[in-house]
């Protein structure tokens, strides 16, 4: 049980948000959604402990958290894994730290490999693997470390369309095993839908969560289903106000996002200037 | 090949006496007969034990401080800005305190040495300790590293590029000086030879040393330190193999 408790937090004069209130449930697969600049990243990196809060706290089952720690374990955008390590040596580096039975650490290490396909590239080194392969041991190297939550920061963003679709499925397929909680940033409607329980779509300036929606649907679940578009176009209905927000912050106040259905072009009017 | 054609024409033009300007072929003649009589092998072994002993300290030195310094700001801004004027100065200019401080000999010689390489080694250091990603640093202290640990075992790997480059720099620079210091100090090394050459004005054994100090130069680069850099830069990622 994680509980966000009136958080804010701001960089020198901008507000990234405040008063940020959020309860997540036990192996829940919660997606935090929004448009660039709303503060989803700095949120789970508050999370994580990697950054402070300005104001509020994290508690995590009862105990307010203070920096890192292995119970909360960080997926990162563009994998960091350490290039001077193999695949094998990048998954043990974090169990070595909790754990000194080096029997137990191959054990449990073999496992997680088997579990994301890559036991033929143990001995691989970083710059040797795809971008997907990378996420995978990425992936990898949080779940052996065996943490209460598993945070994912837009860890699929960098990655083709193809291989994200794959690391969709095994994701699903890994959240139902592990029963893991995971906290999941992205700002792809499609993937927040698909992959959780619920999309927390987060506002920006005032930054924030406006929207808590509610995906109620059985996992693993397909691409076609015609259910998911129906849930899709009820967050992109909350998101698109935001989204206006910032495209009209950029490129001035006519911006209209959805233009007359009928395109309006003078060339075109259907003989009325005869 | 072709600059030696050109060498042995414009010895043929006979623009300068003989003695000033030897051919080519006298010179690897003078070459072939001191590597195997032992004057020159024998003033290249002492100038190699000079430049290793002065360059392994220079490196192990280099870098201590240059951690010390990338890890402790005030250290950084005091110290920072002081050792990038030390590297401009050409380290020979300090063999006249090198001789005072430890008389004629060996540890002068060494002591020039190690100034000419260790600037560089701590600029490198700084440098590559500085500019490790961030993100792994992150990823790091979110796996349950912290302070020294996190240090050894994150900071310092990601940061061998850098200390990598500085010490093909170091040996490099470290090479320049021992050169220079031999030539204005005592000893038996190639510079000492080169000197005699020139005061006996016998110039095929200046040019001799010339070939020997440019071909260790770089046999050593090329060999050595070119192909651990290619293989640190590859396996860290930054080449796009």
């Amino acid at each position: 049980m994680i509980t966000l408790k009136d958080l804010n937090k701001r960089f020198g004069e901008i507000e990234v948000f405040k008063k940020v209130n959020l309860s997540i449930k036990e192996g829940e697969f919660i997606s935090l959604l929004g448009p660039s600049g709303c503060g989803k990243s700095t949120l789970i990196n508050i999370i994580s402990g990697l950054d402070k809060a300005d104001g509020g706290n994290v508690i995590i089952d009862n105990e307010e958290i203070h920096g890192t720690n292995v119970d909360r374990i960080m997926v990162f955008q563009n994998a960091a894994l350490f290039p001077w390590m193999n695949v094998y040596q990048n998954v043990a580096f974090g169990l070595k730290n909790i754990c000194k039975d080096s029997k137990e650490i191959k054990r449990k290490v073999d496992q997680v490999l088997r579990k994301v396909h890559l036991s033929k590239f143990k001995t691989h080194y970083p710059h040797e693997l795809s971008g997907g392969m990378k996420q995978r041991v990425s992936i990898a190297r949080s779940l052996v470390m065996d943490p209460k939550v598993l945070l994912m920061d837009e860890p699929f963003s960098a990655l083709d369309e193809q291989t994200r679709m794959l690391l969709h499925h095994e994701l699903q397929q890994i959240w139902m095993e592990t029963g893991k909680t995971i906290i999941f940033v992205t700002h792809n409607i499609r993937e927040a839908v698909k992959l959780s329980d619920r999309v927390i779509v987060m506002g920006i300036r005032p930054g924030g969560i406006i929207e808590d929606i509610k995906i109620d649907m059985h996992h693993p679940r397909k691409n076609t289903d015609p259910n998911l578009f129906s849930q899709e176009e009820k967050v992109y209905k909350v998101l698109k106000g935001e989204i206006e927000k910032v495209v009209r912050e950029e490129m001035g106040n006519e911006y209209k996002f959805e233009k007359d259905p009928i395109p309006f072009e003078h060339s075109n009017t259907m003989g009325g200037g005869i | 090949m072709s600059i030696v054609i050109l060498w042995e024409a414009v010895y043929r033009l006979e623009i300068w006496p003989n003695f000033m300007f030897p051919s080519p072929i006298q010179v690897f003649k003078s070459l072939w007969n001191g590597m195997i009589d032992g004057t020159y092998s024998i003033a290249l072994l002492y100038s190699l034990k000079r430049l290793l002993t002065g360059y392994v300290i220079a490196v192990v030195a280099g870098i201590t401080i240059g951690i010390l310094l990338a890890s402790n700001k005030t250290m950084d801004e005091t110290f920072g800005t002081l050792i990038l004027s030390f590297q401009s100065v050409p380290s020979v200019v300090w063999l006249p305190l090198a001789l005072l401080w430890f008389k004629m000999g060996e540890p002068a010689i060494i002591f020039v040495v190690v100034i000419g390489g260790i600037w560089n080694m701590i600029i490198s250091t700084t440098s590559g300790v500085k500019n490790v990603a961030p993100e792994l640093i992150r990823c790091g202290s979110n796996l349950g590293y912290k302070g020294l640990h996190l240090f050894s075992k994150v900071i310092l790997p990601a940061s061998i590029p850098h200390i990598i480059t500085g010490m093909r720099l170091a040996w490099a620079f470290c090479w320049r000086a021992l050169m220079a210091a031999e030539i204005l100090g005592t000893g038996k090394g190639l510079g000492q030879n080169l000197m005699w050459g020139r005061d006996m004005g016998n110039m095929t054994t200046v040019l001799s040393i010339m070939l020997i100090i440019a071909f260790t130069g770089l046999i050593t680069d090329n060999l050595v330190f070119k192909k651990i850099e290619l293989k640190i830069f590859r396996r860290w990622g930054l080449l796009n193999s």
